[in-house]
């Protein structure tokens, strides 16, 4: 075919000089798995919004109780301080045993972020290791299966009631009970996830050259799965949270004297009537917590898929 | 097909007596005190304590109970209460709850399952647009917020707005609504957001672009092809939740005062009624792992490519 660069008009275009450096540019493209997840996460306003109720929330959690002095336990004993509405000196007023609900509501925030963030870590830390040897080991497939059903077959409940006669009654109780039963749906939904990949090509090739068990598992199967373990620990938080508030609803939640979300709401729904604030003010709290993790795990869960990368 | 029904039969079989079994011991760790209620442990002096747990069988070996139960099991006899219903047998208190708690959980598969799986295919079919945007909404607040929250204001409020009643009563059907519908909404939400999510995944494959570009309309591919693939993934989980609505709701039934099966496990486990303890978690187990079973059955009847007979030999 035959050039005709000399019929072109001649002040629309220029010839460019070769340029090295420009060619290379256009080989290779600059490509971080993690930074793309992070700015693909980051375009999404909603998803910043919501990332920083939570940064606030914590913030306010765990700074709150060391740097007050307010005893949310404290009663007082002069009646007209209790049920007092919002007002200076209470924010969120106080409840019907005259204690300071806003000490309280940070206090159970506390506690409960806590409970959701050793759950998440938990359920996902076990579930992870296990879910990828359950996965990659044909001979541990039986066995873990026939687990998994007897685990998901115990009612809830059973161990719940029973732990305390083992163990004392509290905050980690309540950890062991809802990590006994959470971590096996992790390993579980691991285990598919590593059977779909375990005979991928680069796999058997890296078991040909004899790479240990070990290593197979932390390198070349884990990095695949960090984006989804991520985004269900993400989504463990709000649910760790929530089985708490359903827990103290049926008798079986913290003991009274802990200061938790759940036992806040549980208290307030009790004087909802004469008193909506002691029941809006942590539901409120209990209800942004909640969705703020759900919906920025369900995001970077989205970021996190490279098909999304731009 | 079916040996492998009798294999999957045996293998459920053996799933239901280790947790039976488990429980059964698990019990038997519980201190005795347990069985009394306060005032009778006042009353009793020690031999008398010693009598009634003698005759409640309680004192055996804990191997002897076993025995003692998988007997009247086979029998048909499930035990009597000890502390919830004095001796009143289990199986009719089990009688007696259950259908509450089943026509209240098949009414709202129904609804919800039908609301649910329509919502999905509107969700899809507007992927981003206004429809997908609301049930999105809808989804994540059922999801995300503890159910006890909206459940306790949708009791309060929506009671209050309609003037109906607070709680359920047997004879006024107007007071079934509210917990018909607080029953539905956690598992149209479930089938919305599961069937979008499958069908999204679908519209992406090879053979729904092969469809449209013959010029498909859009309506036939989503309902003959996208649809129908979909649903095979999600059919699965049908039975397991139909028969399940045997054990209620635990919420729903005490914010309405529902004498359903939702609080029994709770307060027997608590109260140490053993018998009954032991036949719930019988009857669930059992109910748990048919439904699994049914469930892969049911997807094998659905999809026809799936052969069962030849995945178990793989071991899956």
């Amino acid at each position: 075919m035959k050039n005709d660069y000399a019929q072109l008009p001649v002040g629309l275009f220029r010839p460019a000089p070769f340029d090295e450096a420009a060619a290379e540019l256009t080989g290779y493209a600059p490509y971080s798995y993690w930074r793309s997840t992070f700015r693909t996460f980051i375009r999404n306003p909603i998803s910043v919004g919501l990332l920083l109720v939570i940064v606030v929330f914590c913030a306010m959690g765990f700074l709150y109780p060391v740097f007050s002095n307010v005893d949310p336990n404290r009663v007082d004993l002069e009646t007209s301080q209790w049920n007092l509405s919002p007002q200076s000196g209470h924010p969120f007023g106080t409840d019907g045993l005259g204690r300071d609900l806003w000490a309280r509501t940070w206090h159970g925030t506390r506690t409960s972020m806590l409970l959701g963030f050793i759950i998440a870590v938990l359920d996902v830390g076990i579930g992870m290791v296990v879910g990828a040897l359950w996965g990659y080991v044909r001979r541990l497939d039986r066995p873990m299966t026939e687990l998994y059903n007897v685990l998901n077959n115990v009612p809830q409940p059973v161990i719940l009631v029973l732990l305390p006669y083992i163990l004392r009654p509290g905050f980690w109780t309540i950890i062991i009970a809802l990590c006994s039963t959470g971590w096996i749906g992790i390993a579980r939904f691991v285990r598919n996830k590593v059977i779909s990949i375990r005979d991928a090509e680069y796999n058997v090739a890296s078991r040909c050259l004899g790479t240990p068990l070990h290593r197979m598992i932390s390198r070349n199967v884990l990095p695949y799965l960090v984006s989804v373990l991520i985004m269900e620990a993400a989504l463990t938080i709000p649910y760790s949270i929530g089985s708490e508030v359903y827990l103290g609803f049926i008798g079986l939640g913290l003991p009274l004297d802990t200061v938790s979300l759940g036992n806040l709401v549980n208290l307030g729904k009790n004087n909802f009537m004469l008193y909506p604030y002691q029941l809006a003010w942590p539901t409120a709290i209990v209800a942004a917590i909640t969705i703020s993790f759900y919906i920025v795990g369900n995001r970077f869960s989205d970021a996190s898929d490279p098909r999304n990368h731009v | 097909m079916g040996s492998y029904i009798l294999k999957r039969l045996g293998q459920s079989l053996v799933t239901v007596v280790i947790v039976v079994v488990s429980v059964f011991m698990l019990l038997r760790l519980m201190p005795n005190s347990g069985y009394f209620t306060r005032e009778d442990y006042v009353n009793m002096d020690q031999a008398a304590r010693t009598a009634y747990l003698r005759n409640l069988g309680v004192l055996d070996n804990p191997f002897v109970q076993l025995a003692h139960f998988a007997g009247g099991l086979m029998k048909g006899d499930l035990g009597r209460s000890i502390s919830l219903y004095p001796r009143s047998p289990v199986s009719s208190i089990i009688a007696e709850k259950a259908p509450y708690s089943l026509c209240f959980g098949l009414a709202s598969i129904i609804i919800s399952m039908s609301l649910g799986l329509g919502l999905g295919v509107l969700m899809a079919r507007h992927k981003d647009g206004f429809a997908d945007w609301m049930g999105t909404l809808y989804v994540t607040v059922v999801r995300a917020i503890p159910s006890l929250i909206w459940l306790f204001f949708i009791q309060l409020w929506i009671s209050g707005l309609m003037g109906w009643p607070m709680i359920f009563y047997l004879d006024r059907p107007v007071s079934w609504i509210l917990p018909t519908i607080s029953f539905s909404l956690a598992g149209l939400g479930w089938y919305a957001i599961w069937l979008r999510r499958f069908m999204v995944d679908e519209e992406n494959r090879d053979y729904v672009k092969f469809a449209t570009s013959k010029g498909l309309p859009r309506t036939r591919v989503m309902r003959g092809h996208i649809l129908r693939n979909a649903m095979v993934v999600l059919v699965q989980y049908f039975p397991q939740q139909i028969l399940l609505t045997i054990a209620g709701s635990l919420l729903i039934e005490s914010l309405y005062n529902i004498p359903g099966m939702g609080g029994l496990l709770v307060s027997a486990v608590r109260q140490q009624d053993n018998p009954i303890v032991q036949t719930i978690v019988l009857l669930y187990a059992v109910l748990g792992v048919l439904g699994v079973f049914l469930g892969d059955l049911l997807m094998a009847f659905v999809d026809p490519r799936i052969k069962l007979a030849d995945c178990s030999g793989k071991g899956a």
